[in-house]
C-alpha cells in the first residue's frame, strides 16, 4: 500500500544519521542566558525585573498581557544583569534580559500542578498554557493557547500532531518520540480535552520506523483511541497544510488556515510542554535541540535551558570543526544563517545545524533554463519561477497576482534549481513589497 | 546581481565591536582587558562563517549537469549515424560542434560576458544540427547552420534560457530556406558515394513506395545523420525521462497524438496515407519528440502547458506530412509549438493549493 502524502514537494537527503540514535542528553547548567523578550509570534513581552534584582527558574522575565502574545521565563537561578537589546536569532536586535547564574541551586518557581486535569475546567487549562509561555516549538512560534481558542464559528473536529520532522538533520522530535512518548500523548490528550475533539491523529514520516512502534505501543498502553499515521518521507511533509492534506486528505483553502477546515495541528515538542506546564506546574524554560551537522565535533541531541547562548551549546558538543563554514538555526530547509555564535536559543530553536558546506556564491547562478522543475516542486502549486522574477523586476502587482502570497517559503524550488537561482530570496523580497502594497492601499482607502 | 547587495538576509559585517547603543555586558569583552573574560576568545570562531538565504541545500543537478546528461544520452544515435554513414557522419558532427562552440565563445567575447561553453548547451545545439542534416550536407553550409543557430536562435534573443525557439532548429530551417534541394539529397546508408535517394517519408509522399517496418527501426534507410534509427534514439530518450531531464508527457503526447491522428486518417484511407506506424518511425520524429521538443528553455513549464504542446505539434506534424508541400514536419511543428509556448505558459497555470476547482 502507498502511503499517504501530498502532492508534489521534493525529497532532500535526510542527514539524520549524525543523531537520530542518540538519546537526549541534558547539559550542564550555562553560566548565563539571554532571555529575548521576543520569541513568539504577536506583541512582544513587557519586563517585569529589574537590573540588580534575584530570579528563581521558571519566573516570569517578560509578561505577555496582549492576547496573542506569550511570557517569557528565566531559565535559571540567578541574577539579572542587564536588560538591553542583543542580536536575535531570528536576525534582528531585540530586547533582552540577561541573567547571570547565581549558585549551582537551580530553585524553581513552579505553577499549581493541575494533577486531575480531566476534571479541570477548558479555560483554566488553556490559561495554563499561556502562563507556561507555550507557543509552537516546530520553528513557527505562535502562542498555543490562541491556537488552542478558535472562533465559535470555526469548529473543531480534529485534531493533528506533528511528529513528521521533515527538516533534514534534525531529530528532537524524533528522539522525544521514542524517549517521552507518554509524556507526549498526555499532553496530546489535554490539547484536545481544551479543543473538545475526539478524532486525534499523529502524523510520523517512515523515515522513523522506532518512533511509530513506540507511539503505537504508547497509545495502546495508555488506552487512547489516537490514530498513529505512517507518512511518505517527502518534504515539506510537516507544513501544517500538506500534513492537513496527508492525514485527512482535507485541503486548506487558499489564504485560510488549519481551523478552516476544522484542523488543530501541534507539534511534538509543544505537546510535552502541555504535560509540564498541566502536571507540574513548570514553564517554558528548555527544550531538545538537535545540535549536528559535519561542522561540529560531537553531533548531539541536547537538552537546553531557554537563553543559552549557541556557543556554550556548540562548544559543550565538542566545538566548531575546522572546516564549518555555516551554522543554521533550524533546519538547512528554512533554518536562519547565524553569524554570532553569542545569539540564544530561543523557543523555537529546534536545531543548531554546523556544515562544511559552503553553499552557492550569489555569482553561480545561471539565467533560468525554464525546465520548470520547481514548478513540479512547489507544493503550493505555484509558478516559483515565474514569481521570483517578478518580484527581482518589481512587478510586485503581477506577482500578487500569481499567487506569492500564498508561498510557504518551505525552500523546495529553490532546492531543486539547477540554474541554483535563489528563488526563496526574491520570492520573500516580493511578499514583502506586496505586504506593503496592500497597507498602503488600506491606508489610501481609509 | 547588483540588487542582491540590498535583500533583507544578505551577509553583514561580523563581529562589529559593541558600538551599539546598548550596554553590552557580557558576551563582549572590553577592548583593553580581552583576557578578562577567559571564556572570550571561544565566543569567536576562529573562521568566518557564510551566511546565506535559506534553503541552504540543493540538489546535485545542475544546468551543467543536465546538458551534459543530453549529449551523453544523443551519443548511441550517433554511433548509429556513423555506423550507417562513415566518416561523413564524423565529419558533419564535429564540424557543427565547433562551429558552434566557437560562435558560442566569441560572442561571449563579444559582450563581456563569462564564457558559457563549460554549460554545454552550444554543444547540444551543434550535436542536434548536425543530426538533422543530410550526411552529404556540405560542410561550410552546415557551419552557416551552427553559426546561425547560435548568434541568432539563441544569443538576440540574450543567451541560454532566453531564447523562444530552438536554436538547433532554427538553424535547420534557415539552411533548408538557403538551400532547399542540398538539405534533402539523401545519401544511401552503407554506401560510399553520394548516389541520391528518397527518404521513407519522401518515398511515400512523392511516389507512393512504402518502407518496411524493420528497416525503420533499425535505421536501414535514407535520411539526416540523426534520424535513421528509431530505437537507439528512443533508448536514449528513454535514459532522459528516467533521469527526469526530459518530461515524459512531452514525447508521449506528441507521438500518441501523431499514432492517433495519422491512425484515423489511415483508417479513412488506408491507400492514400501512411500507416500509424510508418509514421512514428519515420522522418525525425524520434528525435524530434525525444531530444528537440523536450528542450527545457523551449517548451512549457507546466505539466499540462507540456501535454498542450506535445498535442498541438502532433496535429501540425501529420497536417503537414499529409497535406503540405514538405515530406517532414517535425521542425516546423516544433517551431510552431515553440512560438505560441509563452502563451500556453500564461493559460496553464496550476489552480493554487486550495484554491476551489471552478
Ligand atoms: S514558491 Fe514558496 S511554497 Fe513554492 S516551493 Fe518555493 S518556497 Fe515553497
Ligand atoms: S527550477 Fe530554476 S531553472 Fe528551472 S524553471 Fe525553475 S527557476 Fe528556472
Amino acid at each position: 500500500m502507498r502511503l499517504p502524502t501530498f502532492n508534489k514537494g521534493v525529497h532532500p537527503n535526510d542527514f539524520k544519521h549524525f543523531t537520530c540514535s542518540l538519546p537526549v542528553k541534558s547539559l550542564p547548567m550555562p553560566d548565563h542566558v539571554l532571555i529575548p523578550l521576543q520569541q513568539h509570534i504577536g506583541a512582544p513581552c513587557t519586563v517585569n525585573v529589574e537590573k540588580g534584582q534575584e530570579v528563581k527558574t521558571g519566573q516570569v522575565v517578560g509578561a505577555g498581557e496582549a492576547y496573542v502574545s506569550s511570557p517569557v521565563h528565566s531559565s535559571v537561578t540567578g541574577v539579572v544583569k542587564d536588560v538591553g537589546t542583543f542580536r536575535h536569532p531570528l536576525g534582528s536586535k531585540v530586547q533582552m534580559v540577561y541573567i547571570q547564574r547565581k549558585s549551582e541551586e537551580d530553585e524553581w518557581e513552579l505553577m499549581e500542578p493541575i494533577t486531575d486535569w480531566q476534571a479541570a475546567k477548558v479555560e483554566d487549562l488553556n490559561t495554563r498554557i499561556k502562563a507556561a509561555g507555550i507557543v509552537g516549538l516546530g520553528g513557527a512560534a505562535f502562542p498555543t493557547h490562541v491556537k488552542l481558542a478558535p472562533p465559535k464559528e470555526k469548529p473543531i473536529d480534529a485534531f493533528i500532531l506533528n511528529g513528521c520532522e521533515c527538516e533534514p538533520y534534525l531529530t528532537a522530535d524524533h528522539r522525544a518520540m521514542v524517549e517521552q512518548a507518554d509524556r507526549i500523548l498526555e499532553g496530546m490528550a489535554i490539547i484536545m480535552k481544551i479543543l473538545g475533539v475526539t478524532d486525534g491523529y499523529i502524523g510520523i514520516e517512515n523515515n522513523k520506523p522506532d518512533a511509530i512502534q513506540v507511539m503505537h505501543e504508547a497509545v495502546s498502553r495508555g488506552g487512547y483511541d489516537f490514530k498513529v499515521v505512517s507518512l511518505q518521507v517527502k518534504y515539506p511533509q510537516g507544513a501544517e497544510k500538506m500534513l492537513i492534506q496527508s492525514v485527512l486528505n482535507r485541503q486548506v483553502p487558499t489564504g485560510g488556515l488549519p481551523m478552516d477546515v476544522g484542523v488543530v495541528v501541534n507539534n511534538i515538542g509543544t505537546a510535552m510542554a502541555v504535560t509540564d506546564a498541566v502536571k507540574e506546574g513548570k514553564p517554558l524554560v528548555e527544550r531538545i535541540v538537535t545540535v549536528t551537522g559535519d561542522g561540529v565535533k560531537e553531533p548531539q541531541n541536547v537538552l537546553a535551558r531557554i537563553g543559552t547562548p549557541f556557543i556554550d551549546i556548540i562548544n559543550l558538543c565538542g566545538g566548531l570543526t575546522d572546516e564549518a563554514a555555516q551554522v543554521f538555526m533550524g533546519g538547512p530547509m528554512m533554518g536562519m544563517s547565524q553569524l554570532d555564535m553569542k545569539v540564544p536559543v530561543i523557543k523555537a530553536t529546534s536545531g543548531i545545524v554546523c556544515t562544511s558546506d559552503k553553499g552557492e556564491a550569489a555569482e553561480d547562478a545561471m539565467p533560468c533554463i525554464r525546465c520548470g522543475t520547481c514548478v513540479s516542486a512547489c507544493p503550493m502549486f505555484l509558478l516559483p519561477t515565474r514569481i521570483a522574477r517578478l518580484s527581482e523586476v518589481g512587478q510586485t502587482e503581477a506577482a500578487d497576482e500569481l499567487g506569492i502570497m500564498n508561498c510557504i517559503e518551505c525552500g523546495s524550488c529553490a532546492f531543486v534549481c539547477p540554474s541554483r537561482i535563489p528563488l526563496v530570496q526574491w520570492i520573500r523580497l516580493g511578499k514583502l513589497r506586496v505586504g506593503e502594497m496592500k497597507r498602503k492601499a488600506a491606508q489610501d482607502a481609509a | 546581481m547588483d540588487e542582491e547587495k540590498k535583500l533583507p538576509e544578505q551577509p553583514e559585517q561580523p563581529e562589529k565591536p559593541a558600538a551599539e547603543a546598548a550596554p553590552a555586558p557580557k558576551p563582549k569583552p572590553k577592548k583593553k582587558k580581552p583576557k578578562k573574560d577567559p571564556r572570550a576568545k571561544l565566543y569567536k570562531p576562529d573562521h568566518l562563517l557564510i551566511m546565506s538565504s535559506s534553503p541552504h541545500l540543493s540538489t546535485v543537478d545542475s544546468v551543467s549537469r543536465i546538458m551534459w546528461t543530453v549529449v551523453i544520452a544523443m551519443l548511441p544515435a550517433l554511433l548509429m549515424g556513423v555506423y550507417y554513414f562513415g566518416w561523413a557522419a564524423i565529419k558533419m558532427a564535429v564540424t557543427c560542434i565547433l562551429a558552434a562552440v566557437i560562435t558560442e565563445a566569441a560572442i561571449n567575447r563579444l559582450k563581456g560576458e563569462r564564457f558559457t561553453i563549460k554549460d554545454g548547451s552550444a554543444v547540444i545545439t551543434g550535436l542536434l544540427l548536425a543530426m538533422t542534416l543530410p550526411p552529404s550536407f556540405e560542410l561550410s553550409g552546415a557551419v552557416i547552420g551552427s553559426v546561425f543557430a547560435i548568434a541568432v536562435g539563441k544569443h538576440i534573443f540574450g543567451g541560454l534560457g532566453y531564447n523562444i525557439f530552438n536554436p538547433a532548429l532554427l538553424g535547420r530551417a534557415f539552411l533548408q530556406a538557403s538551400f532547399p534541394v542540398a538539405i534533402t539529397t539523401w545519401t544511401n546508408p552503407r554506401t560510399v558515394d553520394a548516389v541520391s535517394t528518397a527518404t521513407p517519408l519522401g518515398a511515400f509522399k512523392f511516389e507512393q513506395i512504402g518502407t518496411a517496418l524493420t528497416d525503420l527501426l533499425y535505421g536501414n534507410t535514407g535520411g539526416c545523420l540523426g534520424e535513421t534509427s528509431a530505437i537507439v534514439i528512443l533508448a536514449g530518450g528513454l535514459f532522459l525521462i528516467i533521469k527526469k531531464y526530459a518530461d515524459w508527457r512531452i514525447p508521449v503526447s506528441y507521438l500518441g497524438t501523431v499514432f492517433v491522428f495519422g491512425g484515423i486518417t489511415w483508417l479513412i484511407d488506408p491507400v492514400a496515407y501512411p500507416t500509424p506506424m510508418f509514421h512514428l518511425f519515420s522522418g525525425g520524429l524520434m528525435l524530434g519528440a525525444f531530444f528537440m521538443a523536450t528542450d527545457m528553455v523551449t517548451s512549457p513549464i507546466t505539466s499540462k502547458g507540456s501535454w498542450i504542446f506535445g498535442i498541438g505539434a502532433g496535429i501540425l506534424l501529420v497536417i503537414i506530412r499529409l497535406w503540405g508541400g514538405l515530406p517532414e514536419g517535425v521542425m516546423y511543428s516544433i517551431l510552431l509549438m515553440n512560438a505560441v509556448t509563452p502563451l500556453i505558459n500564461r493559460y496553464t497555470r496550476p489552480k493554487y493549493f486550495g484554491e476551489p476547482r471552478a
